[in-house]
C-alpha cells in the first residue's frame, strides 16, 4: 500500500490511524497536553487554581444516521462525554457543529437534535455553542456532526493510558462488540433471535460511581473504533507494560458472536460506544467492580485480565483452550463508518 | 451457540490432544492446504498444544495470496477505465500487484483513493445490484476464490443473463485446488506425510476428489472443518492412518462434506466455466487449474470485453510469499517479515489477506 494518499483504513481507529496521528498531527501540533494522547487533554488554567480542566473533540459520520439503539446525535454527545469521562473529568459543556447535505429532511435533523438534547440531559451536560454549514448534495452524506466538550477533573485523580502498572487488574464494563455489530447487521439486513441494538450510552455516571468506590483507577478508555483489542494495545504501549487477557472471561454476547461468525469479523475488534476498559490497582478491584455492577451501565462488568511486567507493550491472550497468543491492534478497516 | 460451542469445547480438545499424543510414535509433517485452517490453528494456539512430533505446514489455500501479480495489475488497469465500477471482496482491495510506484496505484485500494470507482461487496449479488442501479456504468466483478466461490459467481452470470443485464461482467481468476496440491507434491520440495483437506472446497467438490492423494501419491488426507475440534479430529485421523501405514482419505467434517460433494454447485460451475491453465503466485503456471468463462458467456467475460495493457510483472524484491505458499518457508524465515512487511504496509499478498499465513502469524503470533 502506498503512503501518499488517505485510504479508509486511516479512519479505522487501528494502526494506520495511530500512525497518521503520530506522523502528521502530533508532529505538527506537538505539545505536552496533546502528546499525552489520552482521550481528553488536561490542563490547569492558572497554576494557582486547583481545578484542572479537560477538553476533547470528536466528529461523527456514521452511516446509517439512525440505527437500532441510537442515532448520530446520541453518538455525538456520548462520544465526547465519554472521552472527557475517560480522563476522570466531570463533563460540563459541549459545542456542536453540523455539516448538512443539501436535501436532508428537516424532520430528520430535528429528530437528531432532540436525541442530542435528551442524551445531554441524561449526561448532565449542556450544549452551549454551535455552528451550521450546508454543502452541495454529494459533498457530504446527509449529516456530519462534530462536538467538543470541557469538563473538570476533581482533585486526587490521575487517570491516563500511561499509568498502568504490573499487578493491576483489567476490567471491562460489559459485553463487547455490540455497537459495531448492531450497525453492521442493520446495514446488511441481518436479524438475530437476540436483538442487536447499539450500546451507545454516556458513561460519566459510571465513572463517578467507580471513583467514589476507590480512586485507584490508573487507566480508563472507551474501546470505540478498533475495539477492545486496539484499546488494550494502546494502554500496553503507552504504559510500556504487558497485558494478559483471559479469553474465557471476556463477555461476548451470543448475538455478537453469531453476527461475527456470519460476517467474518472478530468481536475483539468490533466497536463499542457504551463500554469502558479500566485498569485498576489490584487491592481496589473488588470495590470498583462492585460499584460498576451496581450501576445500570456496568451490570455485566468483569475482570478480564491483568497487567504484567513481561512482554512489554504487547497484549497476550490466553485462549479458551489454554494456549497463549498475541492479541494485536486492528490493522486495516474492519467496518466502514461506524461512528 | 449451537454448532459452534461444541466444536470449541475445551474438554473435547483436551481429549483429542490426548488421543493424538497416545497414537503418535514418529514425527509427521502435515500440510493444512487452506488458509482458513492456518488462521484457526494460530488463533487457537493449536501448534503449542500438539505434541512436538506433529508439525503443521501452511499451504497455498488463500485465494487472495495465490492471485498472480499480473492479474492484480490487470484488475487495477480495468478499474481505471472510464465508466467502470470494479467490485470485489474486501481482502482483494489491498493485494499488491507489481506496479510499484506506478501512477495507477499498487492495489485496488490505491486505485480507489486515486479516483477509480472500486467497491467492496460481500457477495456477487451485491455486484448485480450495483449493475441494476447503474445502467450507464460497466460493472466488473473481480472473481477470485476456489471451488467454494466459483459456483456463486457462475450463478450471478446466469442471473445477469436471465435479466438481460448487459453492463455486468466477471474477471474470472477462479482456481481449482486439487491441481495445486499435485504441483506441490510433484515439486517434492517439502516432505509431507498427510494433508488436512479444505473443508469448504470439499463441501463442493466432495471428498472423492482427493482420493488421488492416497492412490497416486500414497499420502493420507483428512477433510477438516474450521473449529479446533474439527481440525484436531482430522489430525488424529491422519496420525492414525500414517501409523497404520494405510494411506486413506477420511472425512472429519461430516456435518457438511459428502463423498460426491454438492452436485448442483458442480453443475452450475461446469455450465458457465471451462477449465484452463492458470498462473498462481508462488506456484507459477499450473495446468488445468483455472476457470474461464465459456464462449457462450463471452459477453459476461471482462477479459474479452475490456482490453488493457499491463507491463511485465515482477514480485517484490526479497518477498518469500511464493515459498510460504508452497510450505517451504515459515513466514518468520522471510527477511521482510515484521520488519518492512506488516499488515499495515504489506509487501506480499500473504500479509494482506486474513487467510494469508504471514498475516495470521503477525496477528496471532505465539506469545
Amino acid at each position: 500500500m502506498s503512503n501518499d494518499t488517505i485510504v479508509l483504513a486511516h479512519g479505522s481507529g487501528g494502526r494506520l490511524t495511530h500512525n497518521l496521528i503520530r506522523d502528521v498531527f502530533v508532529r505538527h501540533f506537538s505539545n505536552p497536553m496533546l502528546n499525552a494522547q489520552d482521550d481528553a487533554a488536561i490542563w490547569t488554567p492558572r497554576p494557582s487554581e486547583a481545578a484542572r480542566l479537560a477538553f476533547s473533540t470528536d466528529s461523527y459520520v456514521v452511516q446509517p444516521i439512525f440505527f437500532p439503539g441510537g442515532d448520530i446525535g446520541k453518538l455525538a454527545v456520548c462520544g465526547t462525554v465519554n472521552d472527557l469521562a475517560m480522563v476522570g473529568a466531570q463533563p460540563l459543556y459541549l459545542s456542536a457543529s453540523f455539516i448538512l447535505e443539501e436535501g436532508l429532511p428537516l424532520a430528520d435533523l430535528e429528530r437528531i437534535v432532540a436525541s442530542m438534547a435528551a442524551t445531554a440531559h441524561e449526561a448532565g451536560v449542556e450544549i452551549i455553542a454551535g455552528d451550521t454549514k450546508v454543502v452541495d448534495r454529494g459533498s457530504a452524506d446527509q449529516v456530519f456532526i462534530s462536538t467538543a466538550g470541557v469538563g473538570v477533573v476533581p482533585d486526587g485523580i490521575a487517570i491516563s493510558g500511561a499509568n498502568a502498572k504490573p499487578g493491576d487488574l483489567v476490567i471491562v464494563s460489559g459485553p463487547i462488540g455490540v455497537h459495531g455489530l448492531a450497525i453492521m447487521s442493520h446495514r446488511e439486513g441481518l436479524q438475530f433471535s437476540f436483538p442487536l441494538a447499539s450500546d451507545c450510552a454516556p458513561l460519566n455516571g459510571l465513572v463517578t460511581a467507580m471513583l467514589r468506590a476507590d480512586t485507584q483507577i490508573h487507566c480508563l478508555r472507551d474501546p470505540t473504533r478498533g475495539g477492545l483489542a486496539t484499546t488494550l494495545n494502546e494502554i500496553a504501549g503507552q504504559s510500556e507494560v504487558g497485558i494478559e487477557i483471559d479469553e474465557a472471561e471476556v463477555p461476548i454476547p451470543e448475538s455478537v458472536q453469531a453476527a461475527c461468525e456470519l460476517l467474518g469479523l472478530d468481536p475483539f475488534y468490533a466497536a463499542n460506544e457504551g463500554k469502558l476498559v479500566a485498569v485498576v490497582a489490584a487491592e481496589a478491584g473488588t470495590a470498583i467492580l462492585d460499584a460498576m455492577q451496581s450501576h445500570p451501565y456496568g451490570q455485566a462488568a468483569a475482570v478480564i485480565g491483568r497487567v504484567t511486567s513481561t512482554h512489554r507493550s504487547r497484549v497476550v491472550l490466553r485462549t479458551v483452550l489454554g494456549a497463549h497468543r498475541i492479541l494485536d491492534m486492528l490493522t486495516g478497516a474492519q467496518l466502514p463508518r461506524i461512528c | 451457540m449451537k454448532y459452534i460451542d461444541e466444536f470449541r469445547n475445551p474438554d473435547a480438545v483436551r481429549r483429542l490432544l490426548e488421543w493424538i499424543r497416545e497414537r503418535s510414535t514418529r514425527p509427521v509433517q502435515l500440510m493444512e492446504f487452506c488458509g482458513g485452517h492456518t488462521h484457526a490453528v494460530l488463533k487457537y494456539g493449536l501448534r503449542q498444544l500438539l505434541p512436538p512430533a506433529v508439525r503443521l505446514l501452511s499451504g497455498p489455500g488463500c485465494p487472495v495470496c495465490v492471485t498472480a501479480s499480473s492479474d492484480v495489475d490487470r484488475a487495477i488497469s480495468m478499474a481505471h477505465l472510464p465508466g467502470v465500477v470494479m467490485s470485489t471482496f474486501g481482502d482483494m482491495m489491498r493485494v499488491p500487484g507489481s506496479s510499484v510506484g506506478k501512477a495507477s496505484g499498487r492495489s485496488l485500494q490505491d486505485a480507489k483513493a486515486q479516483g477509480a470507482d472500486v467497491r467492496m461487496v460481500y457477495s456477487t449479488l451485491d455486484a448485480l445490484s450495483i449493475s441494476r442501479a447503474n445502467p450507464d456504468r460497466e460493472v466488473i466483478f473481480l472473481g477470485i476464490g476456489f471451488e467454494t466461490t466459483a459456483p456463486t459467481v457462475a450463478a450471478a452470470v446466469l442471473q445477469a443473463q436471465a435479466e438481460g443485464l448487459e453492463n455486468f461482467s466477471v474477471l474470472s481468476l477462479h482456481k481449482l485446488t486439487p491441481p495445486a496440491t499435485k504441483t506441490i507434491l510433484d515439486a517434492g520440495e517439502v516432505q509431507l506425510s498427510g494433508i488436512i483437506g479444505p473443508g469448504h472446497v470439499t463441501t463442493i467438490i466432495g471428498s472423492d476428489a482427493w482420493e488421488f492423494l492416497a492412490l497416486d501419491y500414497g499420502i493420507s488426507c483428512s477433510i477438516a472443518g474450521f473449529e479446533p475440534v474439527d481440525i484436531l479430529q482430522a489430525i488424529y485421523f491422519l496420525v492414525d492412518s500414517i501409523e497404520k501405514n494405510t494411506p486413506a482419505v477420511r472425512n472429519a467434517y461430516r456435518r457438511t462434506v459428502h463423498a460426491e460433494g454438492n452436485l448442483v454447485a458442480q453443475r452450475i460451475m461446469q455450465r458457465v466455466f471451462e477449465v484452463r491453465d492458470a498462473e498462481w503466485r508462488g506456484l507459477g503456471n499450473v495446468p488445468n487449474s483455472g476457470l474461464a468463462l465459456r464462449d457462450e458467456y463471452a459477453t459476461f467475460d471482462a477479459s474479452r470485453r475490456f482490453a488493457v495493457e499491463v507491463g511485465p510483472s515482477a514480485e517484490p524484491k526479497g518477498c518469500r510469499c511464493g515459498e510460504v505458499l508452497r510450505g517451504v518457508a515459515e513466514p518468520s524465515e522471510c527477511p521482510l517479515f515484521a520488519r518492512v512487511c506488516s499488515p499495515e504496509h504489506p509487501i506480499g499478498p500473504c500479509m494482506v489477506s486474513s487467510e494469508g499465513a504471514c498475516a495470521a502469524h503477525m496477528q496471532y503470533g505465539e506469545a
